[in-house]
């Protein structure tokens, strides 16, 4: 199983055309045009607060619409699994004799396996979207919930119609549509039933809200006499006007426009063009919606409205594409709905894919929190299966600091030989994969806890504690002694509180809540025994668990009574730079004369910019010290480290990693910052296999020595 | 609001006119017609749908003026069609779009299936965004609301923007202020 997926991620990473697709695109600077005269932040919580509200009310609003859809002619069927819609639509056809049936786009199909099924009776259903019937011709599955035959270039496509129409067709894509106008036009006359999906199902009116870009879902609706629509009870709202604001979000996010070129509201039974009226008949499909519904957690999700936004955002998606996910759902949403509507177990491969970067759920008019509700896949996972058994006792064994500096420490004197200047070029076989691509820093003879005790600090009228991260502990040092070299200059004094163990985030990454509500028990306590007025960290991860995420794990592990201190600890909190422009705003630090620093680029790590918000303090930091700021294009996106994201799944790791190098080598700047230790490995090891000549440093390394 | 109305149409690759009188806008549909060359004949037939607009004009005369202009819109008609012409209800500024009460299926078969479509608008029935449209068309009273915004179009192969998939290549819009008044 795991080694098939494997193999499907590589073939996926050869093939470049998606990632080209949309990379020509450009999707955030477009969509980001689309919502120029929007707030987008006021619509997105209209649009949660709208689904939210009808996910807890899902039996009440369909009942609501049926009666509605009902009283004007409609008829309206409840189906709660897969097979309870195909019987209903088999009898359907096999009462009126119907065989032939259009379909404008519906995943709600797609999710059930319509088409394949009806073939089975006998009945030819043909898809009429482009994308939908380009996908269908190549028997293939969706790759993108939006554009479905994403994967495809014009060439593969030109020979899919050519084997369709039995002549060589162009494979000019102008020339291509028309031929699809031309195939489909006569199909839509021929047709005795029209399929369709809908994008919001009214209750109080019993309304059915279809939108397209190409016109197919009216004529769908229109030319055949029997419309049969099948709707995901997650499409059910409460009143008319709650459409606005999905219909105002939904083409923005979906394909960056205005709106969609059609939008239909079907409201009931509508004449024929033959003087009778249609039969509508409208299937609300439940397929474990309602289930989904009761859960606290993935409640949520049900306030999807379908943009597919997320996936083309997604570093991992870009690269990828569809269909390694397996099913009909894609991307980081596709996981959770693949758990749902299929089982949880489906997922053991796919919920790995997700990084956890933050970069979907920053955009997702929705609201949803995708990376913590793939999360909570990985947690029930572990719960339910266990985790591995080298992964736990892995985890276990960074919880004790000490024991883990000992460990590592053996491991890399055995490796002695092919340290050079500090870089592991190459590992012995079975790690080999993880310095393949980039080389692997050194771990440091003496931890940074043992080498605190001999730095000699000025005493100060403030103290902070410092939260040192494995990495700095243990590969790079230099890098704590850095920060109490520049928060001396402000007239902090930096305490060590010998107690601290890993922040957790691993564990938490990985779905050990337990184990990452231990280490949030032991780190809570060691950092509050002093009474010190902050308490800081140079690591972008640690400090997302420090200052948000303890009181989220503490709650989830039941283990509230911790949650005050929790509290009192995040208030405390700073990461460094966050801490460093803080005091040089408030003159504390002040910056030397006349500093020439050289060009810089920045990276931000997902931590800092998503989880803490912080990004604007180091640049300005660093702007007071003399660096001239030369951005990199896609400066937020993750450089493919992700913890363990990077073992489990090097090739896409070194993917993203060769992206982010690529952007940085194009800035021309000297040196690039980072403060995230994880991202310093990956970036550092990047620049360095590449033998590129520009250096990565943390931000606490380029601002010491730059204050008075 | 015209204004805005226009801009954003004419970004979504539509066609914009305004005229202060009716004849103005019947004179520039006319010499439309002729110039696409409408003719009696499948493939060049124009078919005008049932509207307000159609008031006070001799239909048969005009239809006698231009061969292969249809006043009754049936299903083989409409695939034959080069031009359908329709009438629209409402505007929405802010998105370009406009909206029509479609219940009668002529109104969607003269829009759907040509090759242009013409639409006419009172200017002054455009308004600012759709929830001030939803408070003036309601589904209690409307089996179909069509919401129209540019001519058919898709980006599923390479996402690269083709025009005219299954419905209309051009939408013309023309407003119309004699129709409403001024806005
Ligand atoms: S999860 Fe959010 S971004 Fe993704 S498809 Fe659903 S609504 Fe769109
Ligand atoms: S968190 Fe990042 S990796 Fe995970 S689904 Fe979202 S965008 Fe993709």
């Amino acid at each position: 199983m795991k080694k098939e997926f494997d193999k499907s991620i590589t073939r996926a990473l050869k093939n470049e055309n998606l990632a080209g697709i949309l990379d020509r695109w450009n999707y955030p600077a477009m969509r980001a045009k689309a919502y120029e005269e929007i707030d987008f932040e006021e619509l997105r919580t209209k649009i949660a607060d709208i689904k939210g509200r009808a996910a807890g009310h899902l039996d009440e609003l369909a009942e609501k619409f049926k009666k509605a859809a009902e009283a004007r002619g409609a008829k309206v069927f409840r189906a709660n699994s897969p097979a309870a819609v195909k019987d209903y639509i088999a009898s359907l056809c096999r009462g009126k004799g119907i065989k032939k049936i259009v379909k404008s786009k519906s995943m709600a199909s797609e999710e059930i396996h319509l088409n394949k099924h009806l073939a089975k009776l006998g009945i030819q259903s043909d898809e009429t979207d482009l994308g939908e019937w380009i996908v269908q011709l190549a028997h293939q599955t969706p790759s993108h919930m939006v554009m479905p035959a994403l994967h495809l270039t014009k060439e593969e496509i030109s020979e899919l119609f050519s084997q369709e129409t039995g002549k060589r067709e162009s494979s000019d894509i102008q020339k291509l549509v028309k031929v699809a106008r031309r195939e489909i036009r006569e199909k839509f006359f021929e047709a005795d039933m029209g399929m369709s999906g809908a994008n919001i199902a009214i209750a109080e009116t019993g309304t059915l809200v279809i939108c397209t870009n190409e016109g197919n879902a009216r004529l769908v609706s229109t030319l055949p006499k029997t419309h049969v629509v099948i709707v995901g009870l997650e499409k059910l709202v409460e009143n008319y006007t709650d459409a606005a604001p999905i219909l105002a979000a939904l083409p923005r996010s979906a394909t960056s426009q205005l709106i969609t070129s059609y939008v239909s509201f079907i409201t009931g039974v509508t004449p024929n063009d033959d003087g009778s009226m249609k039969d509508l008949h409208i299937i609300l499909m439940d397929n474990k919606r309602t289930e989904m519904a009761g859960d606290p957690k993935f409640k949520e999700a049900l306030q999807c409205i379908r943009c597919a936004s997320c996936l083309n955002v997604c570093p991992v998606y870009r690269l990828v594409g569809g269909h390694v996910f397996g099913h009909i759902y894609t991307g980081g949403i596709g996981t959770i709905l693949t758990a749902w509507f299929n089982e949880l177990n489906k997922t053991e491969d796919i919920q790995g894919l997700c990084i956890g970067c933050g970069k979907c759920k920053e955009i997702c008019p929705g609201k949803i929190d995708i990376p913590d509700l793939v999360l909570e896949i990985r947690r029930r996972l572990a719960t339910e299966n266990g985790l591995p058994f080298i992964q736990k006792s892995a985890l276990s064994i960074i919880n004790n600091r000490r024991l883990f500096h000992t460990m590592l420490r053996a491991a890399s004197i055995a490796q002695k030989p092919f340290v050079k200047e500090g870089m592991i070029r190459h590992l012995p076989m079975f790690m080999s994969e993880l310095a393949e691509h980039r080389s692997l820093p050194a771990i440091a003879a003496v931890p940074f806890r043992d080498l605190f005790k001999k730095i000699k600090q000025p005493k100060g009228r403030v103290r902070a504690a410092f939260f040192a991260s494995c990495a700095i502990d243990f590969i790079f040092p230099q890098i704590g002694e850095a920060v109490i070299k520049v928060l001396n200059k402000a007239g902090i004094e930096i305490v060590f509180p010998e107690g601290q163990s890993c922040c957790g985030i691993p564990h938490w990454g990985s779905g050990a809540f337990d184990l990452a509500a231990d280490a949030a028990a032991r780190n809570i306590k060691t950092l509050l025994e002093d009474d010190v007025q902050y308490v800081v960290t140079a690591c972008a991860s640690c400090a997302t668990a420090l200052k948000k995420e303890y009181t989220h794990i503490l709650k989830e592990e039941k283990r509230d009574s911790l949650i005050p201190d929790a509290e009192k600890l995040a208030a405390k909190t700073f990461l460094f730079s966050e801490l460093v422009q803080k005091l040089i705003e408030e003159k504390r630090l002040i910056p030397k004369a006349d500093l020439k620093s050289g060009t810089i680029t920045y990276h931000d790590s997902c931590h800092a910019k998503r989880h803490c918000g912080v990004y604007k303090e180091p640049r300005a930091a660093l702007a007071s010290c003399g660096y001239e700021l030369k951005e990199m294009f896609e400066c937020d996106n993750c450089c493919g480290m992700g913890g363990s994201f990077t073992v489990k799944q090097p090739e896409l790791s070194m993917c993203m990693l060769k992206r982010k190098v690529e952007n940085i080598k194009n800035t021309g700047a000297e040196c690039a910052g980072v403060e995230c230790p994880g991202c310093l490995i990956q970036i550092g090891g990047g620049l360095d296999k590449m033998g590129s000549k520009i250096k990565v440093k943390h931000i606490a390394e380029l601002l010491v020595d730059k204050f008075r | 609001m015209f204004n805005t109305f226009k801009t954003k149409t004419e970004v979504a690759g539509s066609e914009v006119h305004r005229f202060g009188t009716k004849s103005k806008a019947l004179d520039f549909i006319v010499e439309f017609m002729k110039k696409e060359g409408i003719a009696d004949a499948p493939g060049f037939y124009a078919v005008w749908a049932d509207c307000s607009f159609l008031k006070g004009v001799d239909a048969k005369a005009l239809a006698n003026k231009i061969p292969g202009l249809k006043f009754e819109v049936t299903r083989q008609l409409a695939k034959d069609c080069r031009i359908g012409i329709t009438q629209m209800d409402w505007g929405i500024a802010e998105t370009g779009t406009l909206v029509q009460d479609a219940t009668a299926v002529e109104q969607r078969l003269a829009s759907a299936l040509s090759w242009i479509h013409i639409a006419l608008v009172a200017t002054d029935k455009i308004l600012a965004d759709m929830p001030s449209v939803m408070t003036k068309i309601h589904p209690n009273q409307c089996g179909y609301i069509a919401m129209i915004s540019s001519p058919s179009k898709t980006a599923d192969i390479e996402r690269v923007l083709a025009i005219g998939v299954h419905g209309p290549e051009r939408l013309v819009i023309i407003c119309v202020d004699e129709l409403g008044g001024m806005n």
